[in-house]
């Protein structure tokens, strides 16, 4: 990918693409200017959560000191500006994802709880026994125990689409996983743990020609690919906003307003309700259906900050420079002798996860640690996926538009001291 | 701060790399798998016993080099020793990686295990240096399966 140019391709006068200024990027970030033991902070921890830019700090100061109220019941003013931000919010998240409609954004407290709502509502309207759902052996556990739950609760079969030994799917396999029975299928567009990043629209468009909808875990791809909902015609897509550089606790299930309108609530309590009585209560409409009890109104104003903040670095060029990153780092990783990289697709994203011939990966991550150096190390929530790959654990550096190079380096001096207490 | 080698001192790479008693025992007496959720280190200790001495111990696993050396130097330890005597260990052990202040006699009866001692400047690494202790516990004990919290 290349970074953006605008203008007729024939203009004399245009300018080389603008080259991509981390130093100004770092300094929205305050905590990046930490030291750590002593030394500068290198935050490689990017797919576990990213650090927050300063205007999502504001946001939700701003929020609780001058706007703090509860949405959709008050009659007074601040409540008024509240309910106008939070939805404000939810319109930022519905043009981030490219819906169709600010009520197919239901707000949840993250991926997590995106996937259990369609876990437990889609699955227990439509999944009956004998029925399958289909998953890939590079799930997060968080897309594979919702998926359990339902399968033991209804009587259904989980199935699972193998990878290759490059950590990519295996298409035709699950091509011919998708059968008559199948009632859905639950993918991560990019993988925690390997980076590779998925065939989604053709994916999509294969269980489609068999009318199977689609759930897409965007956990790891919403904050580097730029996602377009409607052009993908995933059914469900969930992300969080605190791997987006947003406030933890805050996520976003879109769902067609088709398959949202037809599913039973998730949980039940205010704001979810147009009447109540205690013989039966009528449901609200969408997306509140699926938002019971007060939300977390700072975290969606937090997390419409940090949407804003995205598109002003605009994802296109900051996924650019990102893959330079992964590029630079994969080849120094690569160079160093008893380091295996797992996960070699030439289709990845930000994710570099690898094990060292004489070093547990816990005893990288303690070495790293001290050198100021913040990677994971361990199974990343996907123990079926290590099973896959013979392996307990691997040490994961994970990349953000506000990473550089300079870290990169000291990565790898930070992996030559494991190799020295090691050797 | 302190350094990376007073957490990692000789001893303990020497032993995660050449791990002693390590392999399955047949014919076990007591066995046990102590397991660490948090990631994912799991070992089995098997033993031979004699009334309330062991005799006989051997263990297996996979897990981080303070994890292995731990188990590896507690094996060479555990030799001839009463389930009592174990226990005392463990207890002085447990004080050491968690910071607690040794007497000198306690410091004498660590001998070699006081290349621990830098456990107790990374508290997240304290579960790796007692898992096989936890499950030694367990072995002589009686139960087969435990798992840190």
């Amino acid at each position: 990918m290349v970074a953006m140019r605008t203008g007729h391709p024939s203009a004399v006068a245009e300018q080389p693409p603008a080259v991509f200024d981390v130093g100004r990027i770092r300094k929205d970030f305050p905590l990046l200017e930490q030291q750590i033991y002593g030394k500068p902070l290198v935050y490689l921890d990017n797919a576990a959560t990213s650090q927050k830019p300063r205007i999502v700090l504001e946001a939700l100061r701003r929020f609780y000191e001058t706007e703090c109220a509860n949405v959709h019941r008050g009659i007074h003013k601040l409540s008024e500006d509240a309910t106008i931000e939070y939805e404000a919010a939810r319109v930022k998240a519905q043009e981030f994802l490219g819906a169709a409609e600010s009520r197919e954004i239901i707000f949840v407290r993250g991926t997590t709880e995106a996937i259990n709502l369609v876990a437990q509502s889609f699955g227990r309207k439509q999944v009956q026994a004998g029925d399958e759902i289909l998953i890939t052996a590079m799930e997060h556990h968080s897309n594979i125990v919702p998926w359990q739950m339902v399968c033991e609760e209804r009587g259904a079969r989980l199935r699972v689409a193998p990878i290759s030994d490059e950590g990519e799917l295996l298409l035709e396999e699950l091509e011919k996983l998708l059968n008559p029975r199948t009632r859905l299928l639950a993918i991560t567009h990019m993988s925690n743990v390997l980076g590779t990043v998925n065939p989604i629209a053709e994916i999509i468009r294969m269980a489609h020609s068999r009318q199977i909808p689609v759930l897409v875990d965007g956990a790891q791809s919403a904050p580097h690919l730029p996602i377009r909902v409607q052009e993908l015609d995933c059914d469900f897509y969930a992300f969080s906003g605190h791997k987006l550089y947003g406030p933890t606790g805050i996520g976003v299930l879109y769902g067609k307003a088709r398959w949202l309108e037809q599913m039973p609530p998730y949980q039940g309590g205010g704001d979810m309700i147009s009447a109540v009585t205690f013989e039966k209560t009528e449901y609200n409409t969408l997306p509140y259906k699926f938002e019971a009890g007060t939300p977390h109104i700072a975290g969606g104003i937090g997390l419409g900050a940090a949407l804003d903040y995205v598109a002003q670095v605009g994802l296109e060029r900051a996924a650019a420079y990102e893959h330079e990153l992964l590029d630079y780092a994969t080849g120094k990783i690569a160079q160093i002798p008893g380091v295996r990289i797992i996960g070699t697709s030439p289709t990845k994203s930000c994710v570099l996860s690898f094990v060292m011939q004489n070093a547990h990966p816990h005893d990288v991550g303690t070495i790293l640690d001290r050198e100021g150096i913040a990677v994971r190390a361990g199974h990343h929530c996907a123990m079926p996926l290590m099973d896959r790959f013979g392996i307990p654990a691997t040490i994961r550096a994970s990349f953000a538009f506000y990473n550089t190079k300079e870290e990169v380096d000291a990565l790898v001096s930070g992996i030559e001291k494991v190799r020295e207490v090691f050797a | 701060m302190s350094d990376i080698r007073e957490l990692y001192q000789e001893l303990i790479v020497e032993h995660s790399r050449k791990p002693r008693n390590f392999g399955r025992m047949e014919g076990a007496d007591q066995e046990a798998t102590g397991f660490n959720p948090l990631c994912g280190d799991k070992i089995t200790i098997y033993l031979k016993m004699e009334d309330e001495v062991v005799r006989g111990i051997r263990w297996d696993g996979a897990g981080c080099a303070l994890n292995t050396a731990s188990a590896s130097l507690l094996s060479e330890r555990a030799k001839d020793k009463t389930c009592a005597e174990m226990e005392a260990l463990f207890e002085i052990f447990h004080k050491m990686v968690t910071g607690g202040v040794l007497n000198e006699a306690e410091t004498a009866q660590l001998g070699k295990l006081a290349v621990f001692s830098g456990v107790k400047d990374f508290p997240v690494r304290v579960k790796c240096a007692t898992l096989a202790w936890h499950t030694l516990r367990a072995a002589l004990n009686g139960v087969r399966e435990t798992v840190l919290d």
